[in-house]
C-alpha cells in the first residue's frame, strides 16, 4: 500500500477539523448574508453566511456537503475570519489563494497553511478553494 | 466458461496498450471505462492507418483516395448497422456521440410533433444528457415533463410506468442501462407498451451499447443512441439510429455542405438518408476508428462479453458488500445489470476514497455522475463509482477491495 503519499494531503490537523468542523451549521437560517456555491464537476455545496456589522464579520456559519479537505478548508477560514475587518478578510483571502497558485504561505493563514499539501494533487485545489471563492462572492456583494 | 473467461483476462489485456501504463508508481487499474473505454491496439492502428494512408474528403473528391476514404466511412457505417441489426445503413446517423444523438432527436423530431399538454416520460435513472434536452424541450413546447418511479432495488417501477403512459404521451426517453446502478432496463417489453399509446421510444444507449448485444428491431426502438468512445472507438464519433419512416419526416438539424443536392440562390434541395442528417466534412477518423472498435468486439462476441462481464460483476458485488460500512445503491445481485457499480464507503467522502485509490493506481469515478436527480432520489449527494469491462480482472477487484480495507483503516481509524 502507498497510502503514506496521502499524508501530505490529509495531515492530522486537516482531519481534525473535517471531522470536528468549526461554524458548522451554527447560525439559524435567516440570520445575516448568505451564498451557496457549488461545484458542478463533484457535488461539493456550501452555503456560507456571515453577520457583518460596522465593517467587520461578527458572526458567521457554513452548511452544505463535500469532502474532507472541502470541510477543513471552510472550517478554517470560519476561523480565521470571524471578528475581522472587511479589509483583513480580503487580504487574507488573497494570501490564501496566492497559498494555492504559487505555493507562497503566510503565517497569517495559521492552520490553513497546512492546505499547502492540495497542491500536490491538482484535481482537489477546488475542494480547498470553494469556500475562499464563496467569501469572495459575498464580499463582493457587501 | 472458465477457458472463455482467462481469454478475455490475458489475451485481450495484451489488447490494450494502456494497460502497461504506471499511474502514481502503480500498474494502472482502469475501473471508470463507464466515462470512456480503453482502446485496443486494432483501433489505433486503424485510425493510424487512415490518416497515413487513405486520408482525403468523402463524398467529395472523383479520384481515387477520396473514393477509398469514402469506402472507409460508408463501410463503417455498414458495420454499425450491422452491430445494431437495423433493417436499413439509412437508418445509421453519425454523430458527435450519444448527447448530440438525444439533441438531434429533441430539436428536428420533438420540436415538430409535440404541442402544450403533450407528455414526456423519461425516469429518475436519467443521464443529463437524456434529461436536460426533454425539459428544454418541454419548456419550448408547453409539454409536461413526468418521471417514471424506481423500486426500492432501484429498478424502473414498470406498474408506475404503464400508470403514466396514456394517449397524451408523445415521447419516452429512457435509458437502456444506467450509467449509475448499472440496472439494464426492459426496453422491448417498454416499447410495445408505449407504441399501444401511440409513444415513440428514444433509447440512450451508452451504456448499453458497449457491453450488451443490442438489436435495435428486436426492442423496437424509435431512435436508439450511443457513443463511439465508450465501446473502445474514438472520442467524437457517436450513432443516431431512427426508424426510416421517422428520420423521413424529419428536418435536418444542420445544414452545409455534403448534405445538399442542388443550391439555388434562395433554396437548396437536400441528400436522401443519411446525409442529410450528415452537415459538413464528418468526423471520417472517428467513424472508422469506431468500425474498428466494432470489429473487435465483435470478434470476441457480444454475448460472451455481457458473460464475463456478468461473472465478474457478480464476483465484484460480493466481494465489495463484504466490506463492513461500503454501502452499494442499486441491485446487490449480478443479474440484469452492468458492471457499473456505484457505494460509499463508511462516512468517508468519495472524492477521498477515489483520491486515496488513486494512489494505488486505481482510477474511479467520485462525484454525481451526470444524474443529479436520481442521486437526490437516492438520498446522495456524490458516490464513489467503479465500472468494468472486459479487460478488467478478478486480481483487479482483490486489489480494489484490499485498498478500500486500507483506505477504511487510513479515515476511520488513524483520525479518530
Ligand atoms: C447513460 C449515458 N447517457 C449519455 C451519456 C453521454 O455520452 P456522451 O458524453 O458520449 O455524449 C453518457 C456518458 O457520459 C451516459 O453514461
Amino acid at each position: 500500500m502507498t497510502l503514506h503519499n496521502l499524508d501530505q494531503l490529509y495531515r492530522q490537523v486537516i482531519m481534525t477539523y473535517a471531522k470536528h468542523p468549526h461554524h458548522f451549521q451554527s447560525l439559524s437560517a435567516d440570520t445575516g448574508q448568505a451564498v451557496t456555491k457549488y461545484n458542478p464537476t463533484c457535488g461539493d455545496l456550501i452555503k456560507l453566511t456571515l453577520v457583518i456589522e460596522n465593517g467587520r464579520v461578527q458572526d458567521l456559519s457554513f452548511d452544505g456537503d463535500g469532502c474532507a479537505i472541502f470541510k477543513a478548508s471552510a472550517s478554517m477560514m470560519t476561523d480565521l475570519i470571524n471578528h475581522k475587518s472587511i479589509e483583513e478578510v480580503q487580504r487574507l483571502s488573497q494570501q490564501f489563494s496566492a497559498m494555492m497558485t504559487d505555493g507562497q504561505t503566510s503565517a497569517a493563514l495559521g492552520d490553513a497553511c497546512s492546505l499547502i499539501g492540495v497542491r500536490k494533487f491538482p484535481t482537489r485545489i477546488k475542494c480547498a478553494t470553494l469556500s475562499w471563492h464563496a467569501l469572495d462572492e459575498l464580499l463582493i456583494q457587501n | 466458461m472458465q477457458s472463455r473467461e482467462s481469454y478475455s483476462m490475458k489475451e485481450c489485456r495484451a489488447d490494450f496498450p494502456i494497460l502497461n501504463e504506471k499511474i502514481n508508481g502503480q500498474p494502472l487499474i482502469y475501473l471508470d471505462s463507464a466515462a470512456t473505454a480503453q482502446k485496443p491496439a486494432k483501433v489505433l492502428a486503424k485510425v493510424q492507418d487512415y490518416y497515413q494512408h487513405q486520408n482525403a474528403n468523402v463524398h467529395r473528391g472523383v479520384y481515387t483516395l477520396s473514393q477509398a476514404a469514402t469506402d472507409l466511412y460508408e463501410g463503417a457505417r455498414n458495420q454499425v448497422q450491422a452491430f445494431i441489426n437495423a433493417a436499413d445503413w439509412t437508418e445509421v446517423l453519425f454523430t458527435r456521440g450519444t448527447t448530440e444523438s438525444i439533441n438531434w432527436v429533441s430539436t428536428a423530431y420533438g420540436q415538430q410533433h409535440l404541442q402544450a399538454g403533450d407528455e414526456i416520460l423519461v425516469s429518475y435513472l436519467e443521464h443529463h444528457s437524456n434529461l436536460v434536452p426533454w425539459q428544454v424541450l418541454a419548456q419550448q413546447t408547453g409539454a409536461k415533463l413526468r418521471y417514471v418511479e424506481l423500486d426500492e432495488a432501484g429498478r424502473l417501477d414498470l406498474v408506475d410506468l404503464r400508470h403514466k403512459l396514456n394517449p397524451s404521451t408523445k415521447i419516452v426517453a429512457l435509458t437502456h442501462v444506467s450509467n449509475v446502478t448499472g440496472v439494464i432496463n426492459p426496453i422491448a417489453q417498454i416499447t410495445s407498451w408505449a407504441h399501444q399509446v401511440g409513444a415513440v421510444v428514444v433509447v440512450d444507449g451508452a451504456q448499453a451499447a458497449p457491453h450488451l448485444p443490442v438489436d435495435v428491431q428486436a426492442l423496437d426502438a424509435d431512435f436508439y443512441a450511443f457513443s463511439g468512445h465508450k465501446l473502445m472507438g474514438p472520442t467524437g464519433i457517436g450513432v443516431l439510429y431512427g426508424k426510416k419512416a421517422l428520420l423521413e419526416e424529419i428536418p435536418p438539424v444542420q445544414y452545409g455542405g455534403e448534405m445538399i443536392e442542388y443550391v439555388g440562390l434562395d433554396e437548396a434541395t437536400f441528400q436522401p438518408l443519411p446525409w442529410r442528417f450528415e452537415a459538413g466534412t464528418p468526423n471520417i477518423a472517428g467513424a472508422i476508428g469506431l468500425g474498428a472498435a466494432i470489429e473487435y468486439l465483435r470478434s470476441i462476441g457480444m454475448a460472451q462479453i455481457a458473460a464475463n462481464e456478468a461473472q465478474l460483476t457478480t464476483y465484484a458485488l460480493k466481494k465489495l458488500g463484504a466490506i463492513e460500512g461500503l454501502q452499494i445503491y442499486g441491485p446487490t445481485n449480478g443479474q440484469n445489470r452492468t458492471g457499473v457499480i456505484t457505494f460509499n464507503l463508511a462516512d468517508i467522502h468519495p472524492h477521498d476514497v477515489a483520491t486515496a485509490l488513486d494512489q494505488e493506481g486505481i482510477e474511479v469515478r467520485a462525484g454525481h455522475h451526470c444524474a443529479q436527480p436520481l442521486m437526490r432520489y437516492l438520498g446522495v449527494t456524490a458516490t464513489v463509482r467503479v465500472s468494468l469491462y472486459l479487460y478488467n480482472t478478478a486480481a483487479e477487484i482483490d486489489r480494489l477491495v484490499a485498498s478500500l480495507v486500507a483506505i477504511k483503516e487510513y479515515f476511520v481509524d488513524d483520525f479518530t
